[in-house]
């Protein structure tokens, strides 16, 4: 078991003749991903490392089953792209464009909720399930199996916290990065409160950064509604104010969206903070141990 | 991207939002001849701002409410080709090469408006309060009761009936109110029309003579979308920037200089951002913020060590990749081309993981370049403070 993507998965890639839509479609499928189609207008009848491509999601969803797609097309067609999905039926999109117009996922946002469809992203490195599925650009090598749920704003700084863990013989049960946008099509609480109902999750590692409020939500959620312990990192403790940090997301406006209030909220929910990005691993090892192996010792 | 006020009340005037007439001027003489036009038209003061990307501006010293064109002559001499230091710019300030000149006349009440992009809710909020004239930060933290929020449809804008509740709730006669919910709804379409980040008029006056004028206003813009607004793309004012992040900007790298001595090469701007964090963990500081993007090619990476070799602060440089889209090999040319270009008298410290790390690895070790490799994140922290 893990969330969202996973073993079954059939998954299309929007945009796989262009450069990184071709190069993560070879890595993907090298790590197993079910890839049955592609979509590029015009490019129907071709193939792209033996995956076939289509005209339209339409087509390639009528052609193949597929249920989630992965978008890789240039920010002023990526929205578009989104409702195409959506259209053809298709329930779990993962929108890996970066610089798409806030104010364009603020539109389709409400259309997206009303169909029920999952949107990761955009700007996101995408979801990875290991050893089943991975949808999306992260190296697949550095994860590992096992039960700790990954959620983040970031995509390398999480690749780097999946490392840690790895390191640490702390698999994982899926990693989702929901971007790095203001405006994201799932939030952490989403993505918590799936973790918190997957029995294969244990335990979740949460990585924020400075900008908006998304932080301080979950850990409204954590202190109410999660009973797995969960280990966060927030980046940007000395990011100066009013500047954008990569992220369109990142930017401490108007004294809000500071790390230290992220770190002070997440603290009161109960939530343990890593104090150095270096040690992510570690402080979730701590925290699995005091939780799990105190457990299985009162068992016997 | 900020544009100046002057650009932003123009733009207010083409969404009918009332602004008073005024002047740009650049050197001393145009002041004098703005200031005796104005005077001439029966302004009683003139007040004289500098247009800068920053705020706080009265408490910098950079507006002068004078009545006589020979005093704001005078005073420009002291603002324009120098730096203006307010609250808000950091200590070297921001150069001011035009000034706003405006006629005006007694103030009876301050209002604000603003209009900014609710991210949790995914809605246009608009902000508006009585308490206008002061930062909108410290109302919300003195008086939260006084700041009021509508957040609207960002298909639909805000409708008149929206626009009339929220003017209905500040204390306004009924002609007031009329134009004041005129106003709303004008910034409104502006803000969606125009893809803005915020819209902010501080303060929306009421005029002794009754007339409602908005007396300053900022807008930002959402760089994502300035593809499809050239008009807006036209008004940045690459002087009001940091020419670092200037020239950054010209490869498509995000760069945002601080004050520190470690340069930093990192990919993602979330680990660039845990880069610096760790930096100062480890007893260092961080000379910048540098995302070398996802995509990046070694022209990108080039571009990058030569912005951070240039700066005469950097005693020593971390790159730290993790390659997902990034390939470690280019990262690898890029370093290597960039010292071949522009030589490296500082130490450099290089970790590499992910996507081609032993591509990359084997390009850096059959260099002649002497680089200092770590494995691990902690570990580069703590090499590049201790190579100092």
């Amino acid at each position: 078991m893990s969330i969202l993507a996973g073993k079954a998965t059939k998954v299309l890639v929007q945009g796989i003749t262009g450069t990184h839509g071709s190069f993560h479609t070879a890595k993907m499928l090298a790590y197993g991903t079910k890839v049955a189609g592609g979509v590029t207008p015009g490019k129907g009848g071709q193939s792209v490392h033996g995956v076939p491509v289509f005209n339209s999601v339409k087509d390639a969803v009528g052609a193949t089953g597929a249920d989630a797609s992965v978008i890789y097309v240039p920010a002023s067609y990526a929205v578009a792209a989104i409702r195409e999905a959506g259209e053809a039926g298709i329930r779990l999109i993962v929108c890996i464009t970066e610089g798409i117009p806030a104010l364009d996922m603020a539109r389709i946002k409400p259309w997206l909720g009303e169909r029920k469809i999952t949107l990761i992203g955009p700007n996101c490195p995408g979801i990875i399930t290991p050893e089943e599925c991975k949808i999306g650009i992260m190296p697949g090598y550095i994860h590992k199996r096992g039960s700790i749920g990954v959620v983040s704003r970031s995509g390398t700084l999480t690749y780097e916290a999946v490392w840690q863990l790895s390191a640490l013989g702390l698999g994982q049960s899926t990693c989702v990065g929901i971007g790095g946008d203001p405006v994201v099509g799932t939030s952490f609480l989403d993505v918590l409160a799936l973790f918190e109902s997957d029995p294969a999750t244990e335990a979740v590692v949460l990585i924020g950064e400075i900008g908006g409020s998304s932080e301080e939500e979950a850990a409204a959620f954590i202190e109410e509604k999660m009973s797995k312990p969960v280990v966060a990192f927030i980046a940007g403790s000395n990011a100066p104010p009013g500047k954008r940090m990569g992220h369109a997301g990142a930017i401490i406006s108007g004294g809000a969206g500071k790390a230290s209030d992220k770190v002070k909220r997440l603290e009161q929910a109960g939530v343990t903070v890593a104090q150095s990005p270096a040690l992510i691993g570690q402080t979730m090892a701590k925290v699995y141990a005091a939780r799990y192996e105190q457990k299985s010792r009162s068992r016997v | 991207m900020n544009i100046h006020e002057y650009q932003a009340k123009d733009l207010l005037r083409k969404y009918a939002i009332p602004v008073h007439p005024g002047r740009v001027a650049r050197t001393p003489e145009e002041v004098y001849r703005a200031a005796s036009e104005l005077l001439g038209a029966g302004a009683r003061l003139v007040a004289m701002k500098a247009q800068i990307h920053a705020g706080a501006r009265g408490k910098g010293g950079g507006v002068k409410v004078l009545k006589s064109a020979e005093e704001l002559r005078a005073a420009a001499v002291g603002l324009l080709g120098k730096n203006l230091v307010t609250p808000q710019t950091g200590p070297e300030g921001k150069p001011v090469h035009e000034l706003l000149l405006e006629g005006t006349n007694g103030i009876e009440r301050e209002y604000y408006a603003s209009i900014v992009l609710d991210r949790s809710l995914a809605k246009p909020c608009l902000i508006v309060s009585e308490a206008g004239g002061m930062e909108i930060e410290e109302v919300a933290e003195e008086h939260p009761e006084k700041i009021l929020k509508c957040h609207f449809s960002p298909e639909k804008g805000l409708e008149h009936a929206e626009a009339k509740a929220m003017a209905a709730r500040l204390p306004l006669n009924a002609a007031q109110a009329e134009v004041i919910s005129r106003i709303f709804e004008g910034l409104s379409r502006l803000f969606l029309e125009l893809d803005a980040s915020l819209v902010e008029i501080n303060p929306l006056a009421i005029m002794n003579s009754g007339e409602v004028i908005a007396i300053d206003a900022k807008i930002n813009f959402d760089d994502n979308a300035l593809y499809r607004h050239p008009e807006i793309a036209a008004l940045r004012d690459a002087r009001q920037e940091d020419p670092r992040e200037t020239e950054a900007k010209k490869f498509d790298l995000s760069y945002v200089g601080l004050d520190g001595n470690i340069g930093c090469v990192v990919n993602g701007a979330g680990l660039a951002m845990a880069t610096m964090d760790i930096i100062k963990y480890a007893g260092g500081e961080p000379a910048n913020f540098l995302d070398v993007g996802g995509g990046a090619n070694k022209e990108k990476v080039t571009a990058a060590f030569k912005i951070i070799l240039q700066d005469p602060k950097v005693k020593a440089i971390l790159v730290n990749i993790f390659g997902g889209i990034m390939r470690c090999d280019v990262v690898a040319e890029g370093i290597l081309a960039a010292v071949a270009e522009v030589g490296a008298k500082v130490p450099i410290v290089v970790r590499l993981e992910g996507t081609n790390v032993e591509e990359g690895k084997a390009i850096l070790k059959n260099s002649s370049l002497n680089v200092i490799s770590a494995s691990g994140f902690a570990q580069a922290a703590e090499k590049v403070v201790g190579a100092l």
